[in-house]
């Protein structure tokens, strides 16, 4: 692998890593080559649209934000993050918020913690326009914190809870900026995520792949996700990396694509955002379970 | 990853296979274990520090940012400050249940200046808490910053009035403005009128708005409708708006009634000096002048939950 790493002329990779996937609309055709993509845009917009039907059109089909919500008046949802740092705050909440986070829980325990940040997440709308920017400008990355920051991070804010008697990341936390300001009035709510986007413009993934405490969070639950993308045709894979550049933590996709054991992407940190699947042109990706054991050769 | 800063566009592609390299031939000096080793331990320590240095700056920020100003109330039912803080997951189904839109979040960068950014609280003068019978907002609350204990709307305490301008209130200046006791939802409890002599005119009285805090819900409504161009009575947070006597003091007069009598036995009445009055000759032995029949100066009036 590392005698074809760089394909093409050294002229040329800049120009392909620029537009990785170009190959694969070539081969399979934009709508297949976005298919993932699209329909992750359109969970991801769907559930804005949910929430804003209420406060824009006076359709109350959810109310709150993604830290705490009710749906048609009956189903509570509470990020369990923001309620962990609670508990480490000293606060006992009620039933409705402990109910509301063992059905996140549950759900991310089955779908995958972080399809939270490739499918749900309103920052990733951000950090993706960051990274494709970065990519079609051709922007070098600056220095990243190392990839291990985010969960020191999980834990530092849960001491600064306990210390500070505050949830302390909702201070700062740029996801519930961006649910808040667009629900509830915007403040200086976009100067968060302006300082995301310069962020992950200047360091590549910076935000979500290496900062993000409620990603690493998320991540935590990923060990027993049942949806999982996997490498069925690694055999035909053709080294052109195009995988690799989309993919917003590309460390999961070596051990699965290109090592002889299972093919399931296993790593906890894949936000299962079938990305790779798209991009590329010699089909290798299926989005699929994590027991699919098929590989092609 | 921070150490090849030249790689163009996506670093992670050609890392991999030459970190794989790396560990694998001797890397020079140190022999492969002591660089592999100081690499791990320079990783981890720069992610720790780094880590640790954001949070102590999120939880400076939030120690500086928690100050909630004086015009900014919380919904009934929330728990004392510090509390409510560690509680509240600023969700805004309280806000969102409130059929009168008093409740806001502040949104960061608050104009009024709410520093707990989206935390729900409301500004008496602008939408004042129509204290609904039914409290949706408190019921909203999944967490319990809100407490759902508080079934009785007149037992909530968002605030606390306090006619903070005497020399503007229109009552002090003689005139029957009244507008802050009628519209008082706990009328003739958490307000009363005080009849006083006024002093300027010699002839009148002064009716002085006055709050007692044992039955004020601060829900605002007086500080909205004071007719001034800027509110001689203002709401604030209970713990602006309420002094505090030393533990150790006791009232006289009440300590008498408990009593059943004087502690101290019979007193001497000496004549109180500037009393218009006719001379009280022969006092009752151990009547005190009643504290209501003396000139009272407007700029002290019966003191917030004092006496009447």
């Amino acid at each position: 692998m590392a005698a074809t790493m760089p394909p093409g002329t050294p002229s040329a990779a800049p120009a392909r890593m620029a537009r990785p996937g170009l190959e694969s609309v070539r081969v399979r055709g934009w709508l297949a080559a976005h298919k993932w993509l699209l329909l992750r845009r359109i969970v991801q917009l769907s559930i804005l649209a949910l929430f804003l039907a209420g406060p824009w059109f006076g359709v109350w089909l959810v109310k709150g934000n993604l830290t705490s919500s009710l749906t048609l008046g009956v189903l509570p949802l509470t990020d369990p993050y923001a309620l962990l740092q609670s508990l480490a705050a000293g606060h006992w909440p009620y039933k409705t918020a402990l109910i509301g986070a063992a059905i996140v829980l549950a759900f991310y325990l089955l779908a995958g913690g972080r399809v939270f940040c490739g499918w749900v997440c309103p920052v990733n709308l951000v950090t993706d326009a960051a990274a494709w920017s970065r990519r079609r400008l051709g922007l070098k990355t600056g220095k990243t914190p190392a990839e291990a920051t985010r969960r020191w991070l999980l834990g530092a804010t849960l001491v600064a809870s306990a210390l500070s008697g505050g949830i302390a990341w909702e201070w700062v936390n740029p996801v519930s900026f961006f649910h808040r300001s667009l629900f509830f009035g915007w403040g200086l709510g976009w100067l968060a995520l302006a300082a995301v986007f310069a962020y992950d413009l200047t360091a590549s993934r910076g935000w979500c792949g290496h900062l993000c405490p409620m990603g690493a969070f998320y991540s935590l639950l990923g060990k027993t996700a049942l949806v999982r993308v996997t490498a069925p045709a690694r055999s035909r894979c053709n080294d052109c990396m195009d995988c690799f550049a989309v993919c917003p933590e590309p460390q999961v996709i070596r051990p699965a694509l290109k090592g002889s054991g299972s093919p399931v992407i296993l790593a906890s940190d894949c936000t299962t955002c079938g990305r790779c699947v798209d991009v590329c042109a010699q089909d290798v990706f299926r989005l699929s379970h994590r027991f699919d054991q098929r590989s092609m050769s | 990853m921070a150490d090849r800063p030249d790689i163009p566009a996506t670093p992670d592609l050609p890392r991999a296979p030459r970190r794989a390299d790396g560990t694998a031939a001797p890397a020079g000096a140190g022999g492969p274990a002591s660089g592999a080793r100081r690499r791990f331990i320079n990783g981890v320590a720069g992610a720790a520090g780094g880590a640790c240095l954001m949070a102590l700056g999120v939880g400076l920020y939030s120690r500086q940012a928690r100050a909630l100003p004086a015009q900014a109330l919380r919904p009934p039912g929330a728990l004392a400050e510090a509390d409510f803080l560690a509680a509240c997951v600023r969700c805004g189904l309280c806000v969102r249940d409130c059929p009168y839109d008093t409740l806001k979040l502040a949104p960061l960068g608050d104009a009024n200046g709410v520093g707990a950014s989206g935390t729900p609280y409301f500004t008496a003068r602008q939408v004042p808490c129509e204290m609904c019978e039914d409290i949706p907002c408190v019921k909203a609350c999944p967490t319990g910053a809100l407490d759902h204990g508080l079934t009785d709307i007149n037992q909530a305490r968002m605030g606390l009035a306090a006619l903070v301008d005497h020399e503007s209130c229109l009552n002090f200046l003689g005139l029957r403005c009244d507008v802050c006791y009628r519209v008082c939802p706990v009328i003739d409890q958490a307000i009363t009128l005080e009849k006083m002599h006024n002093p300027r005119s010699d002839r009148h009285a002064m009716l002085l708005p006055t709050v007692h805090s044992d039955h004020c819900t601060g829900c605002g409504k007086c500080e909205k409708s004071c007719v001034l161009p800027e509110a001689a009575i203002k709401v604030m947070p209970v713990a602006l708006a309420k002094g505090k006597l030393p533990s150790h003091y006791r009232k006289g007069w009440e300590e008498k009634e408990k009593a059943g009598g004087s502690l101290i036995g019979d007193q001497v009445q000496l004549p109180a000096r500037g009393v218009d009055a006719p001379p009280v000759s022969p006092a009752p032995a151990g009547d005190l002048p009643a504290a209501p029949s003396h000139p009272v100066v407007p700029s002290a009036p019966p003191g917030l939950g004092g006496e009447r």
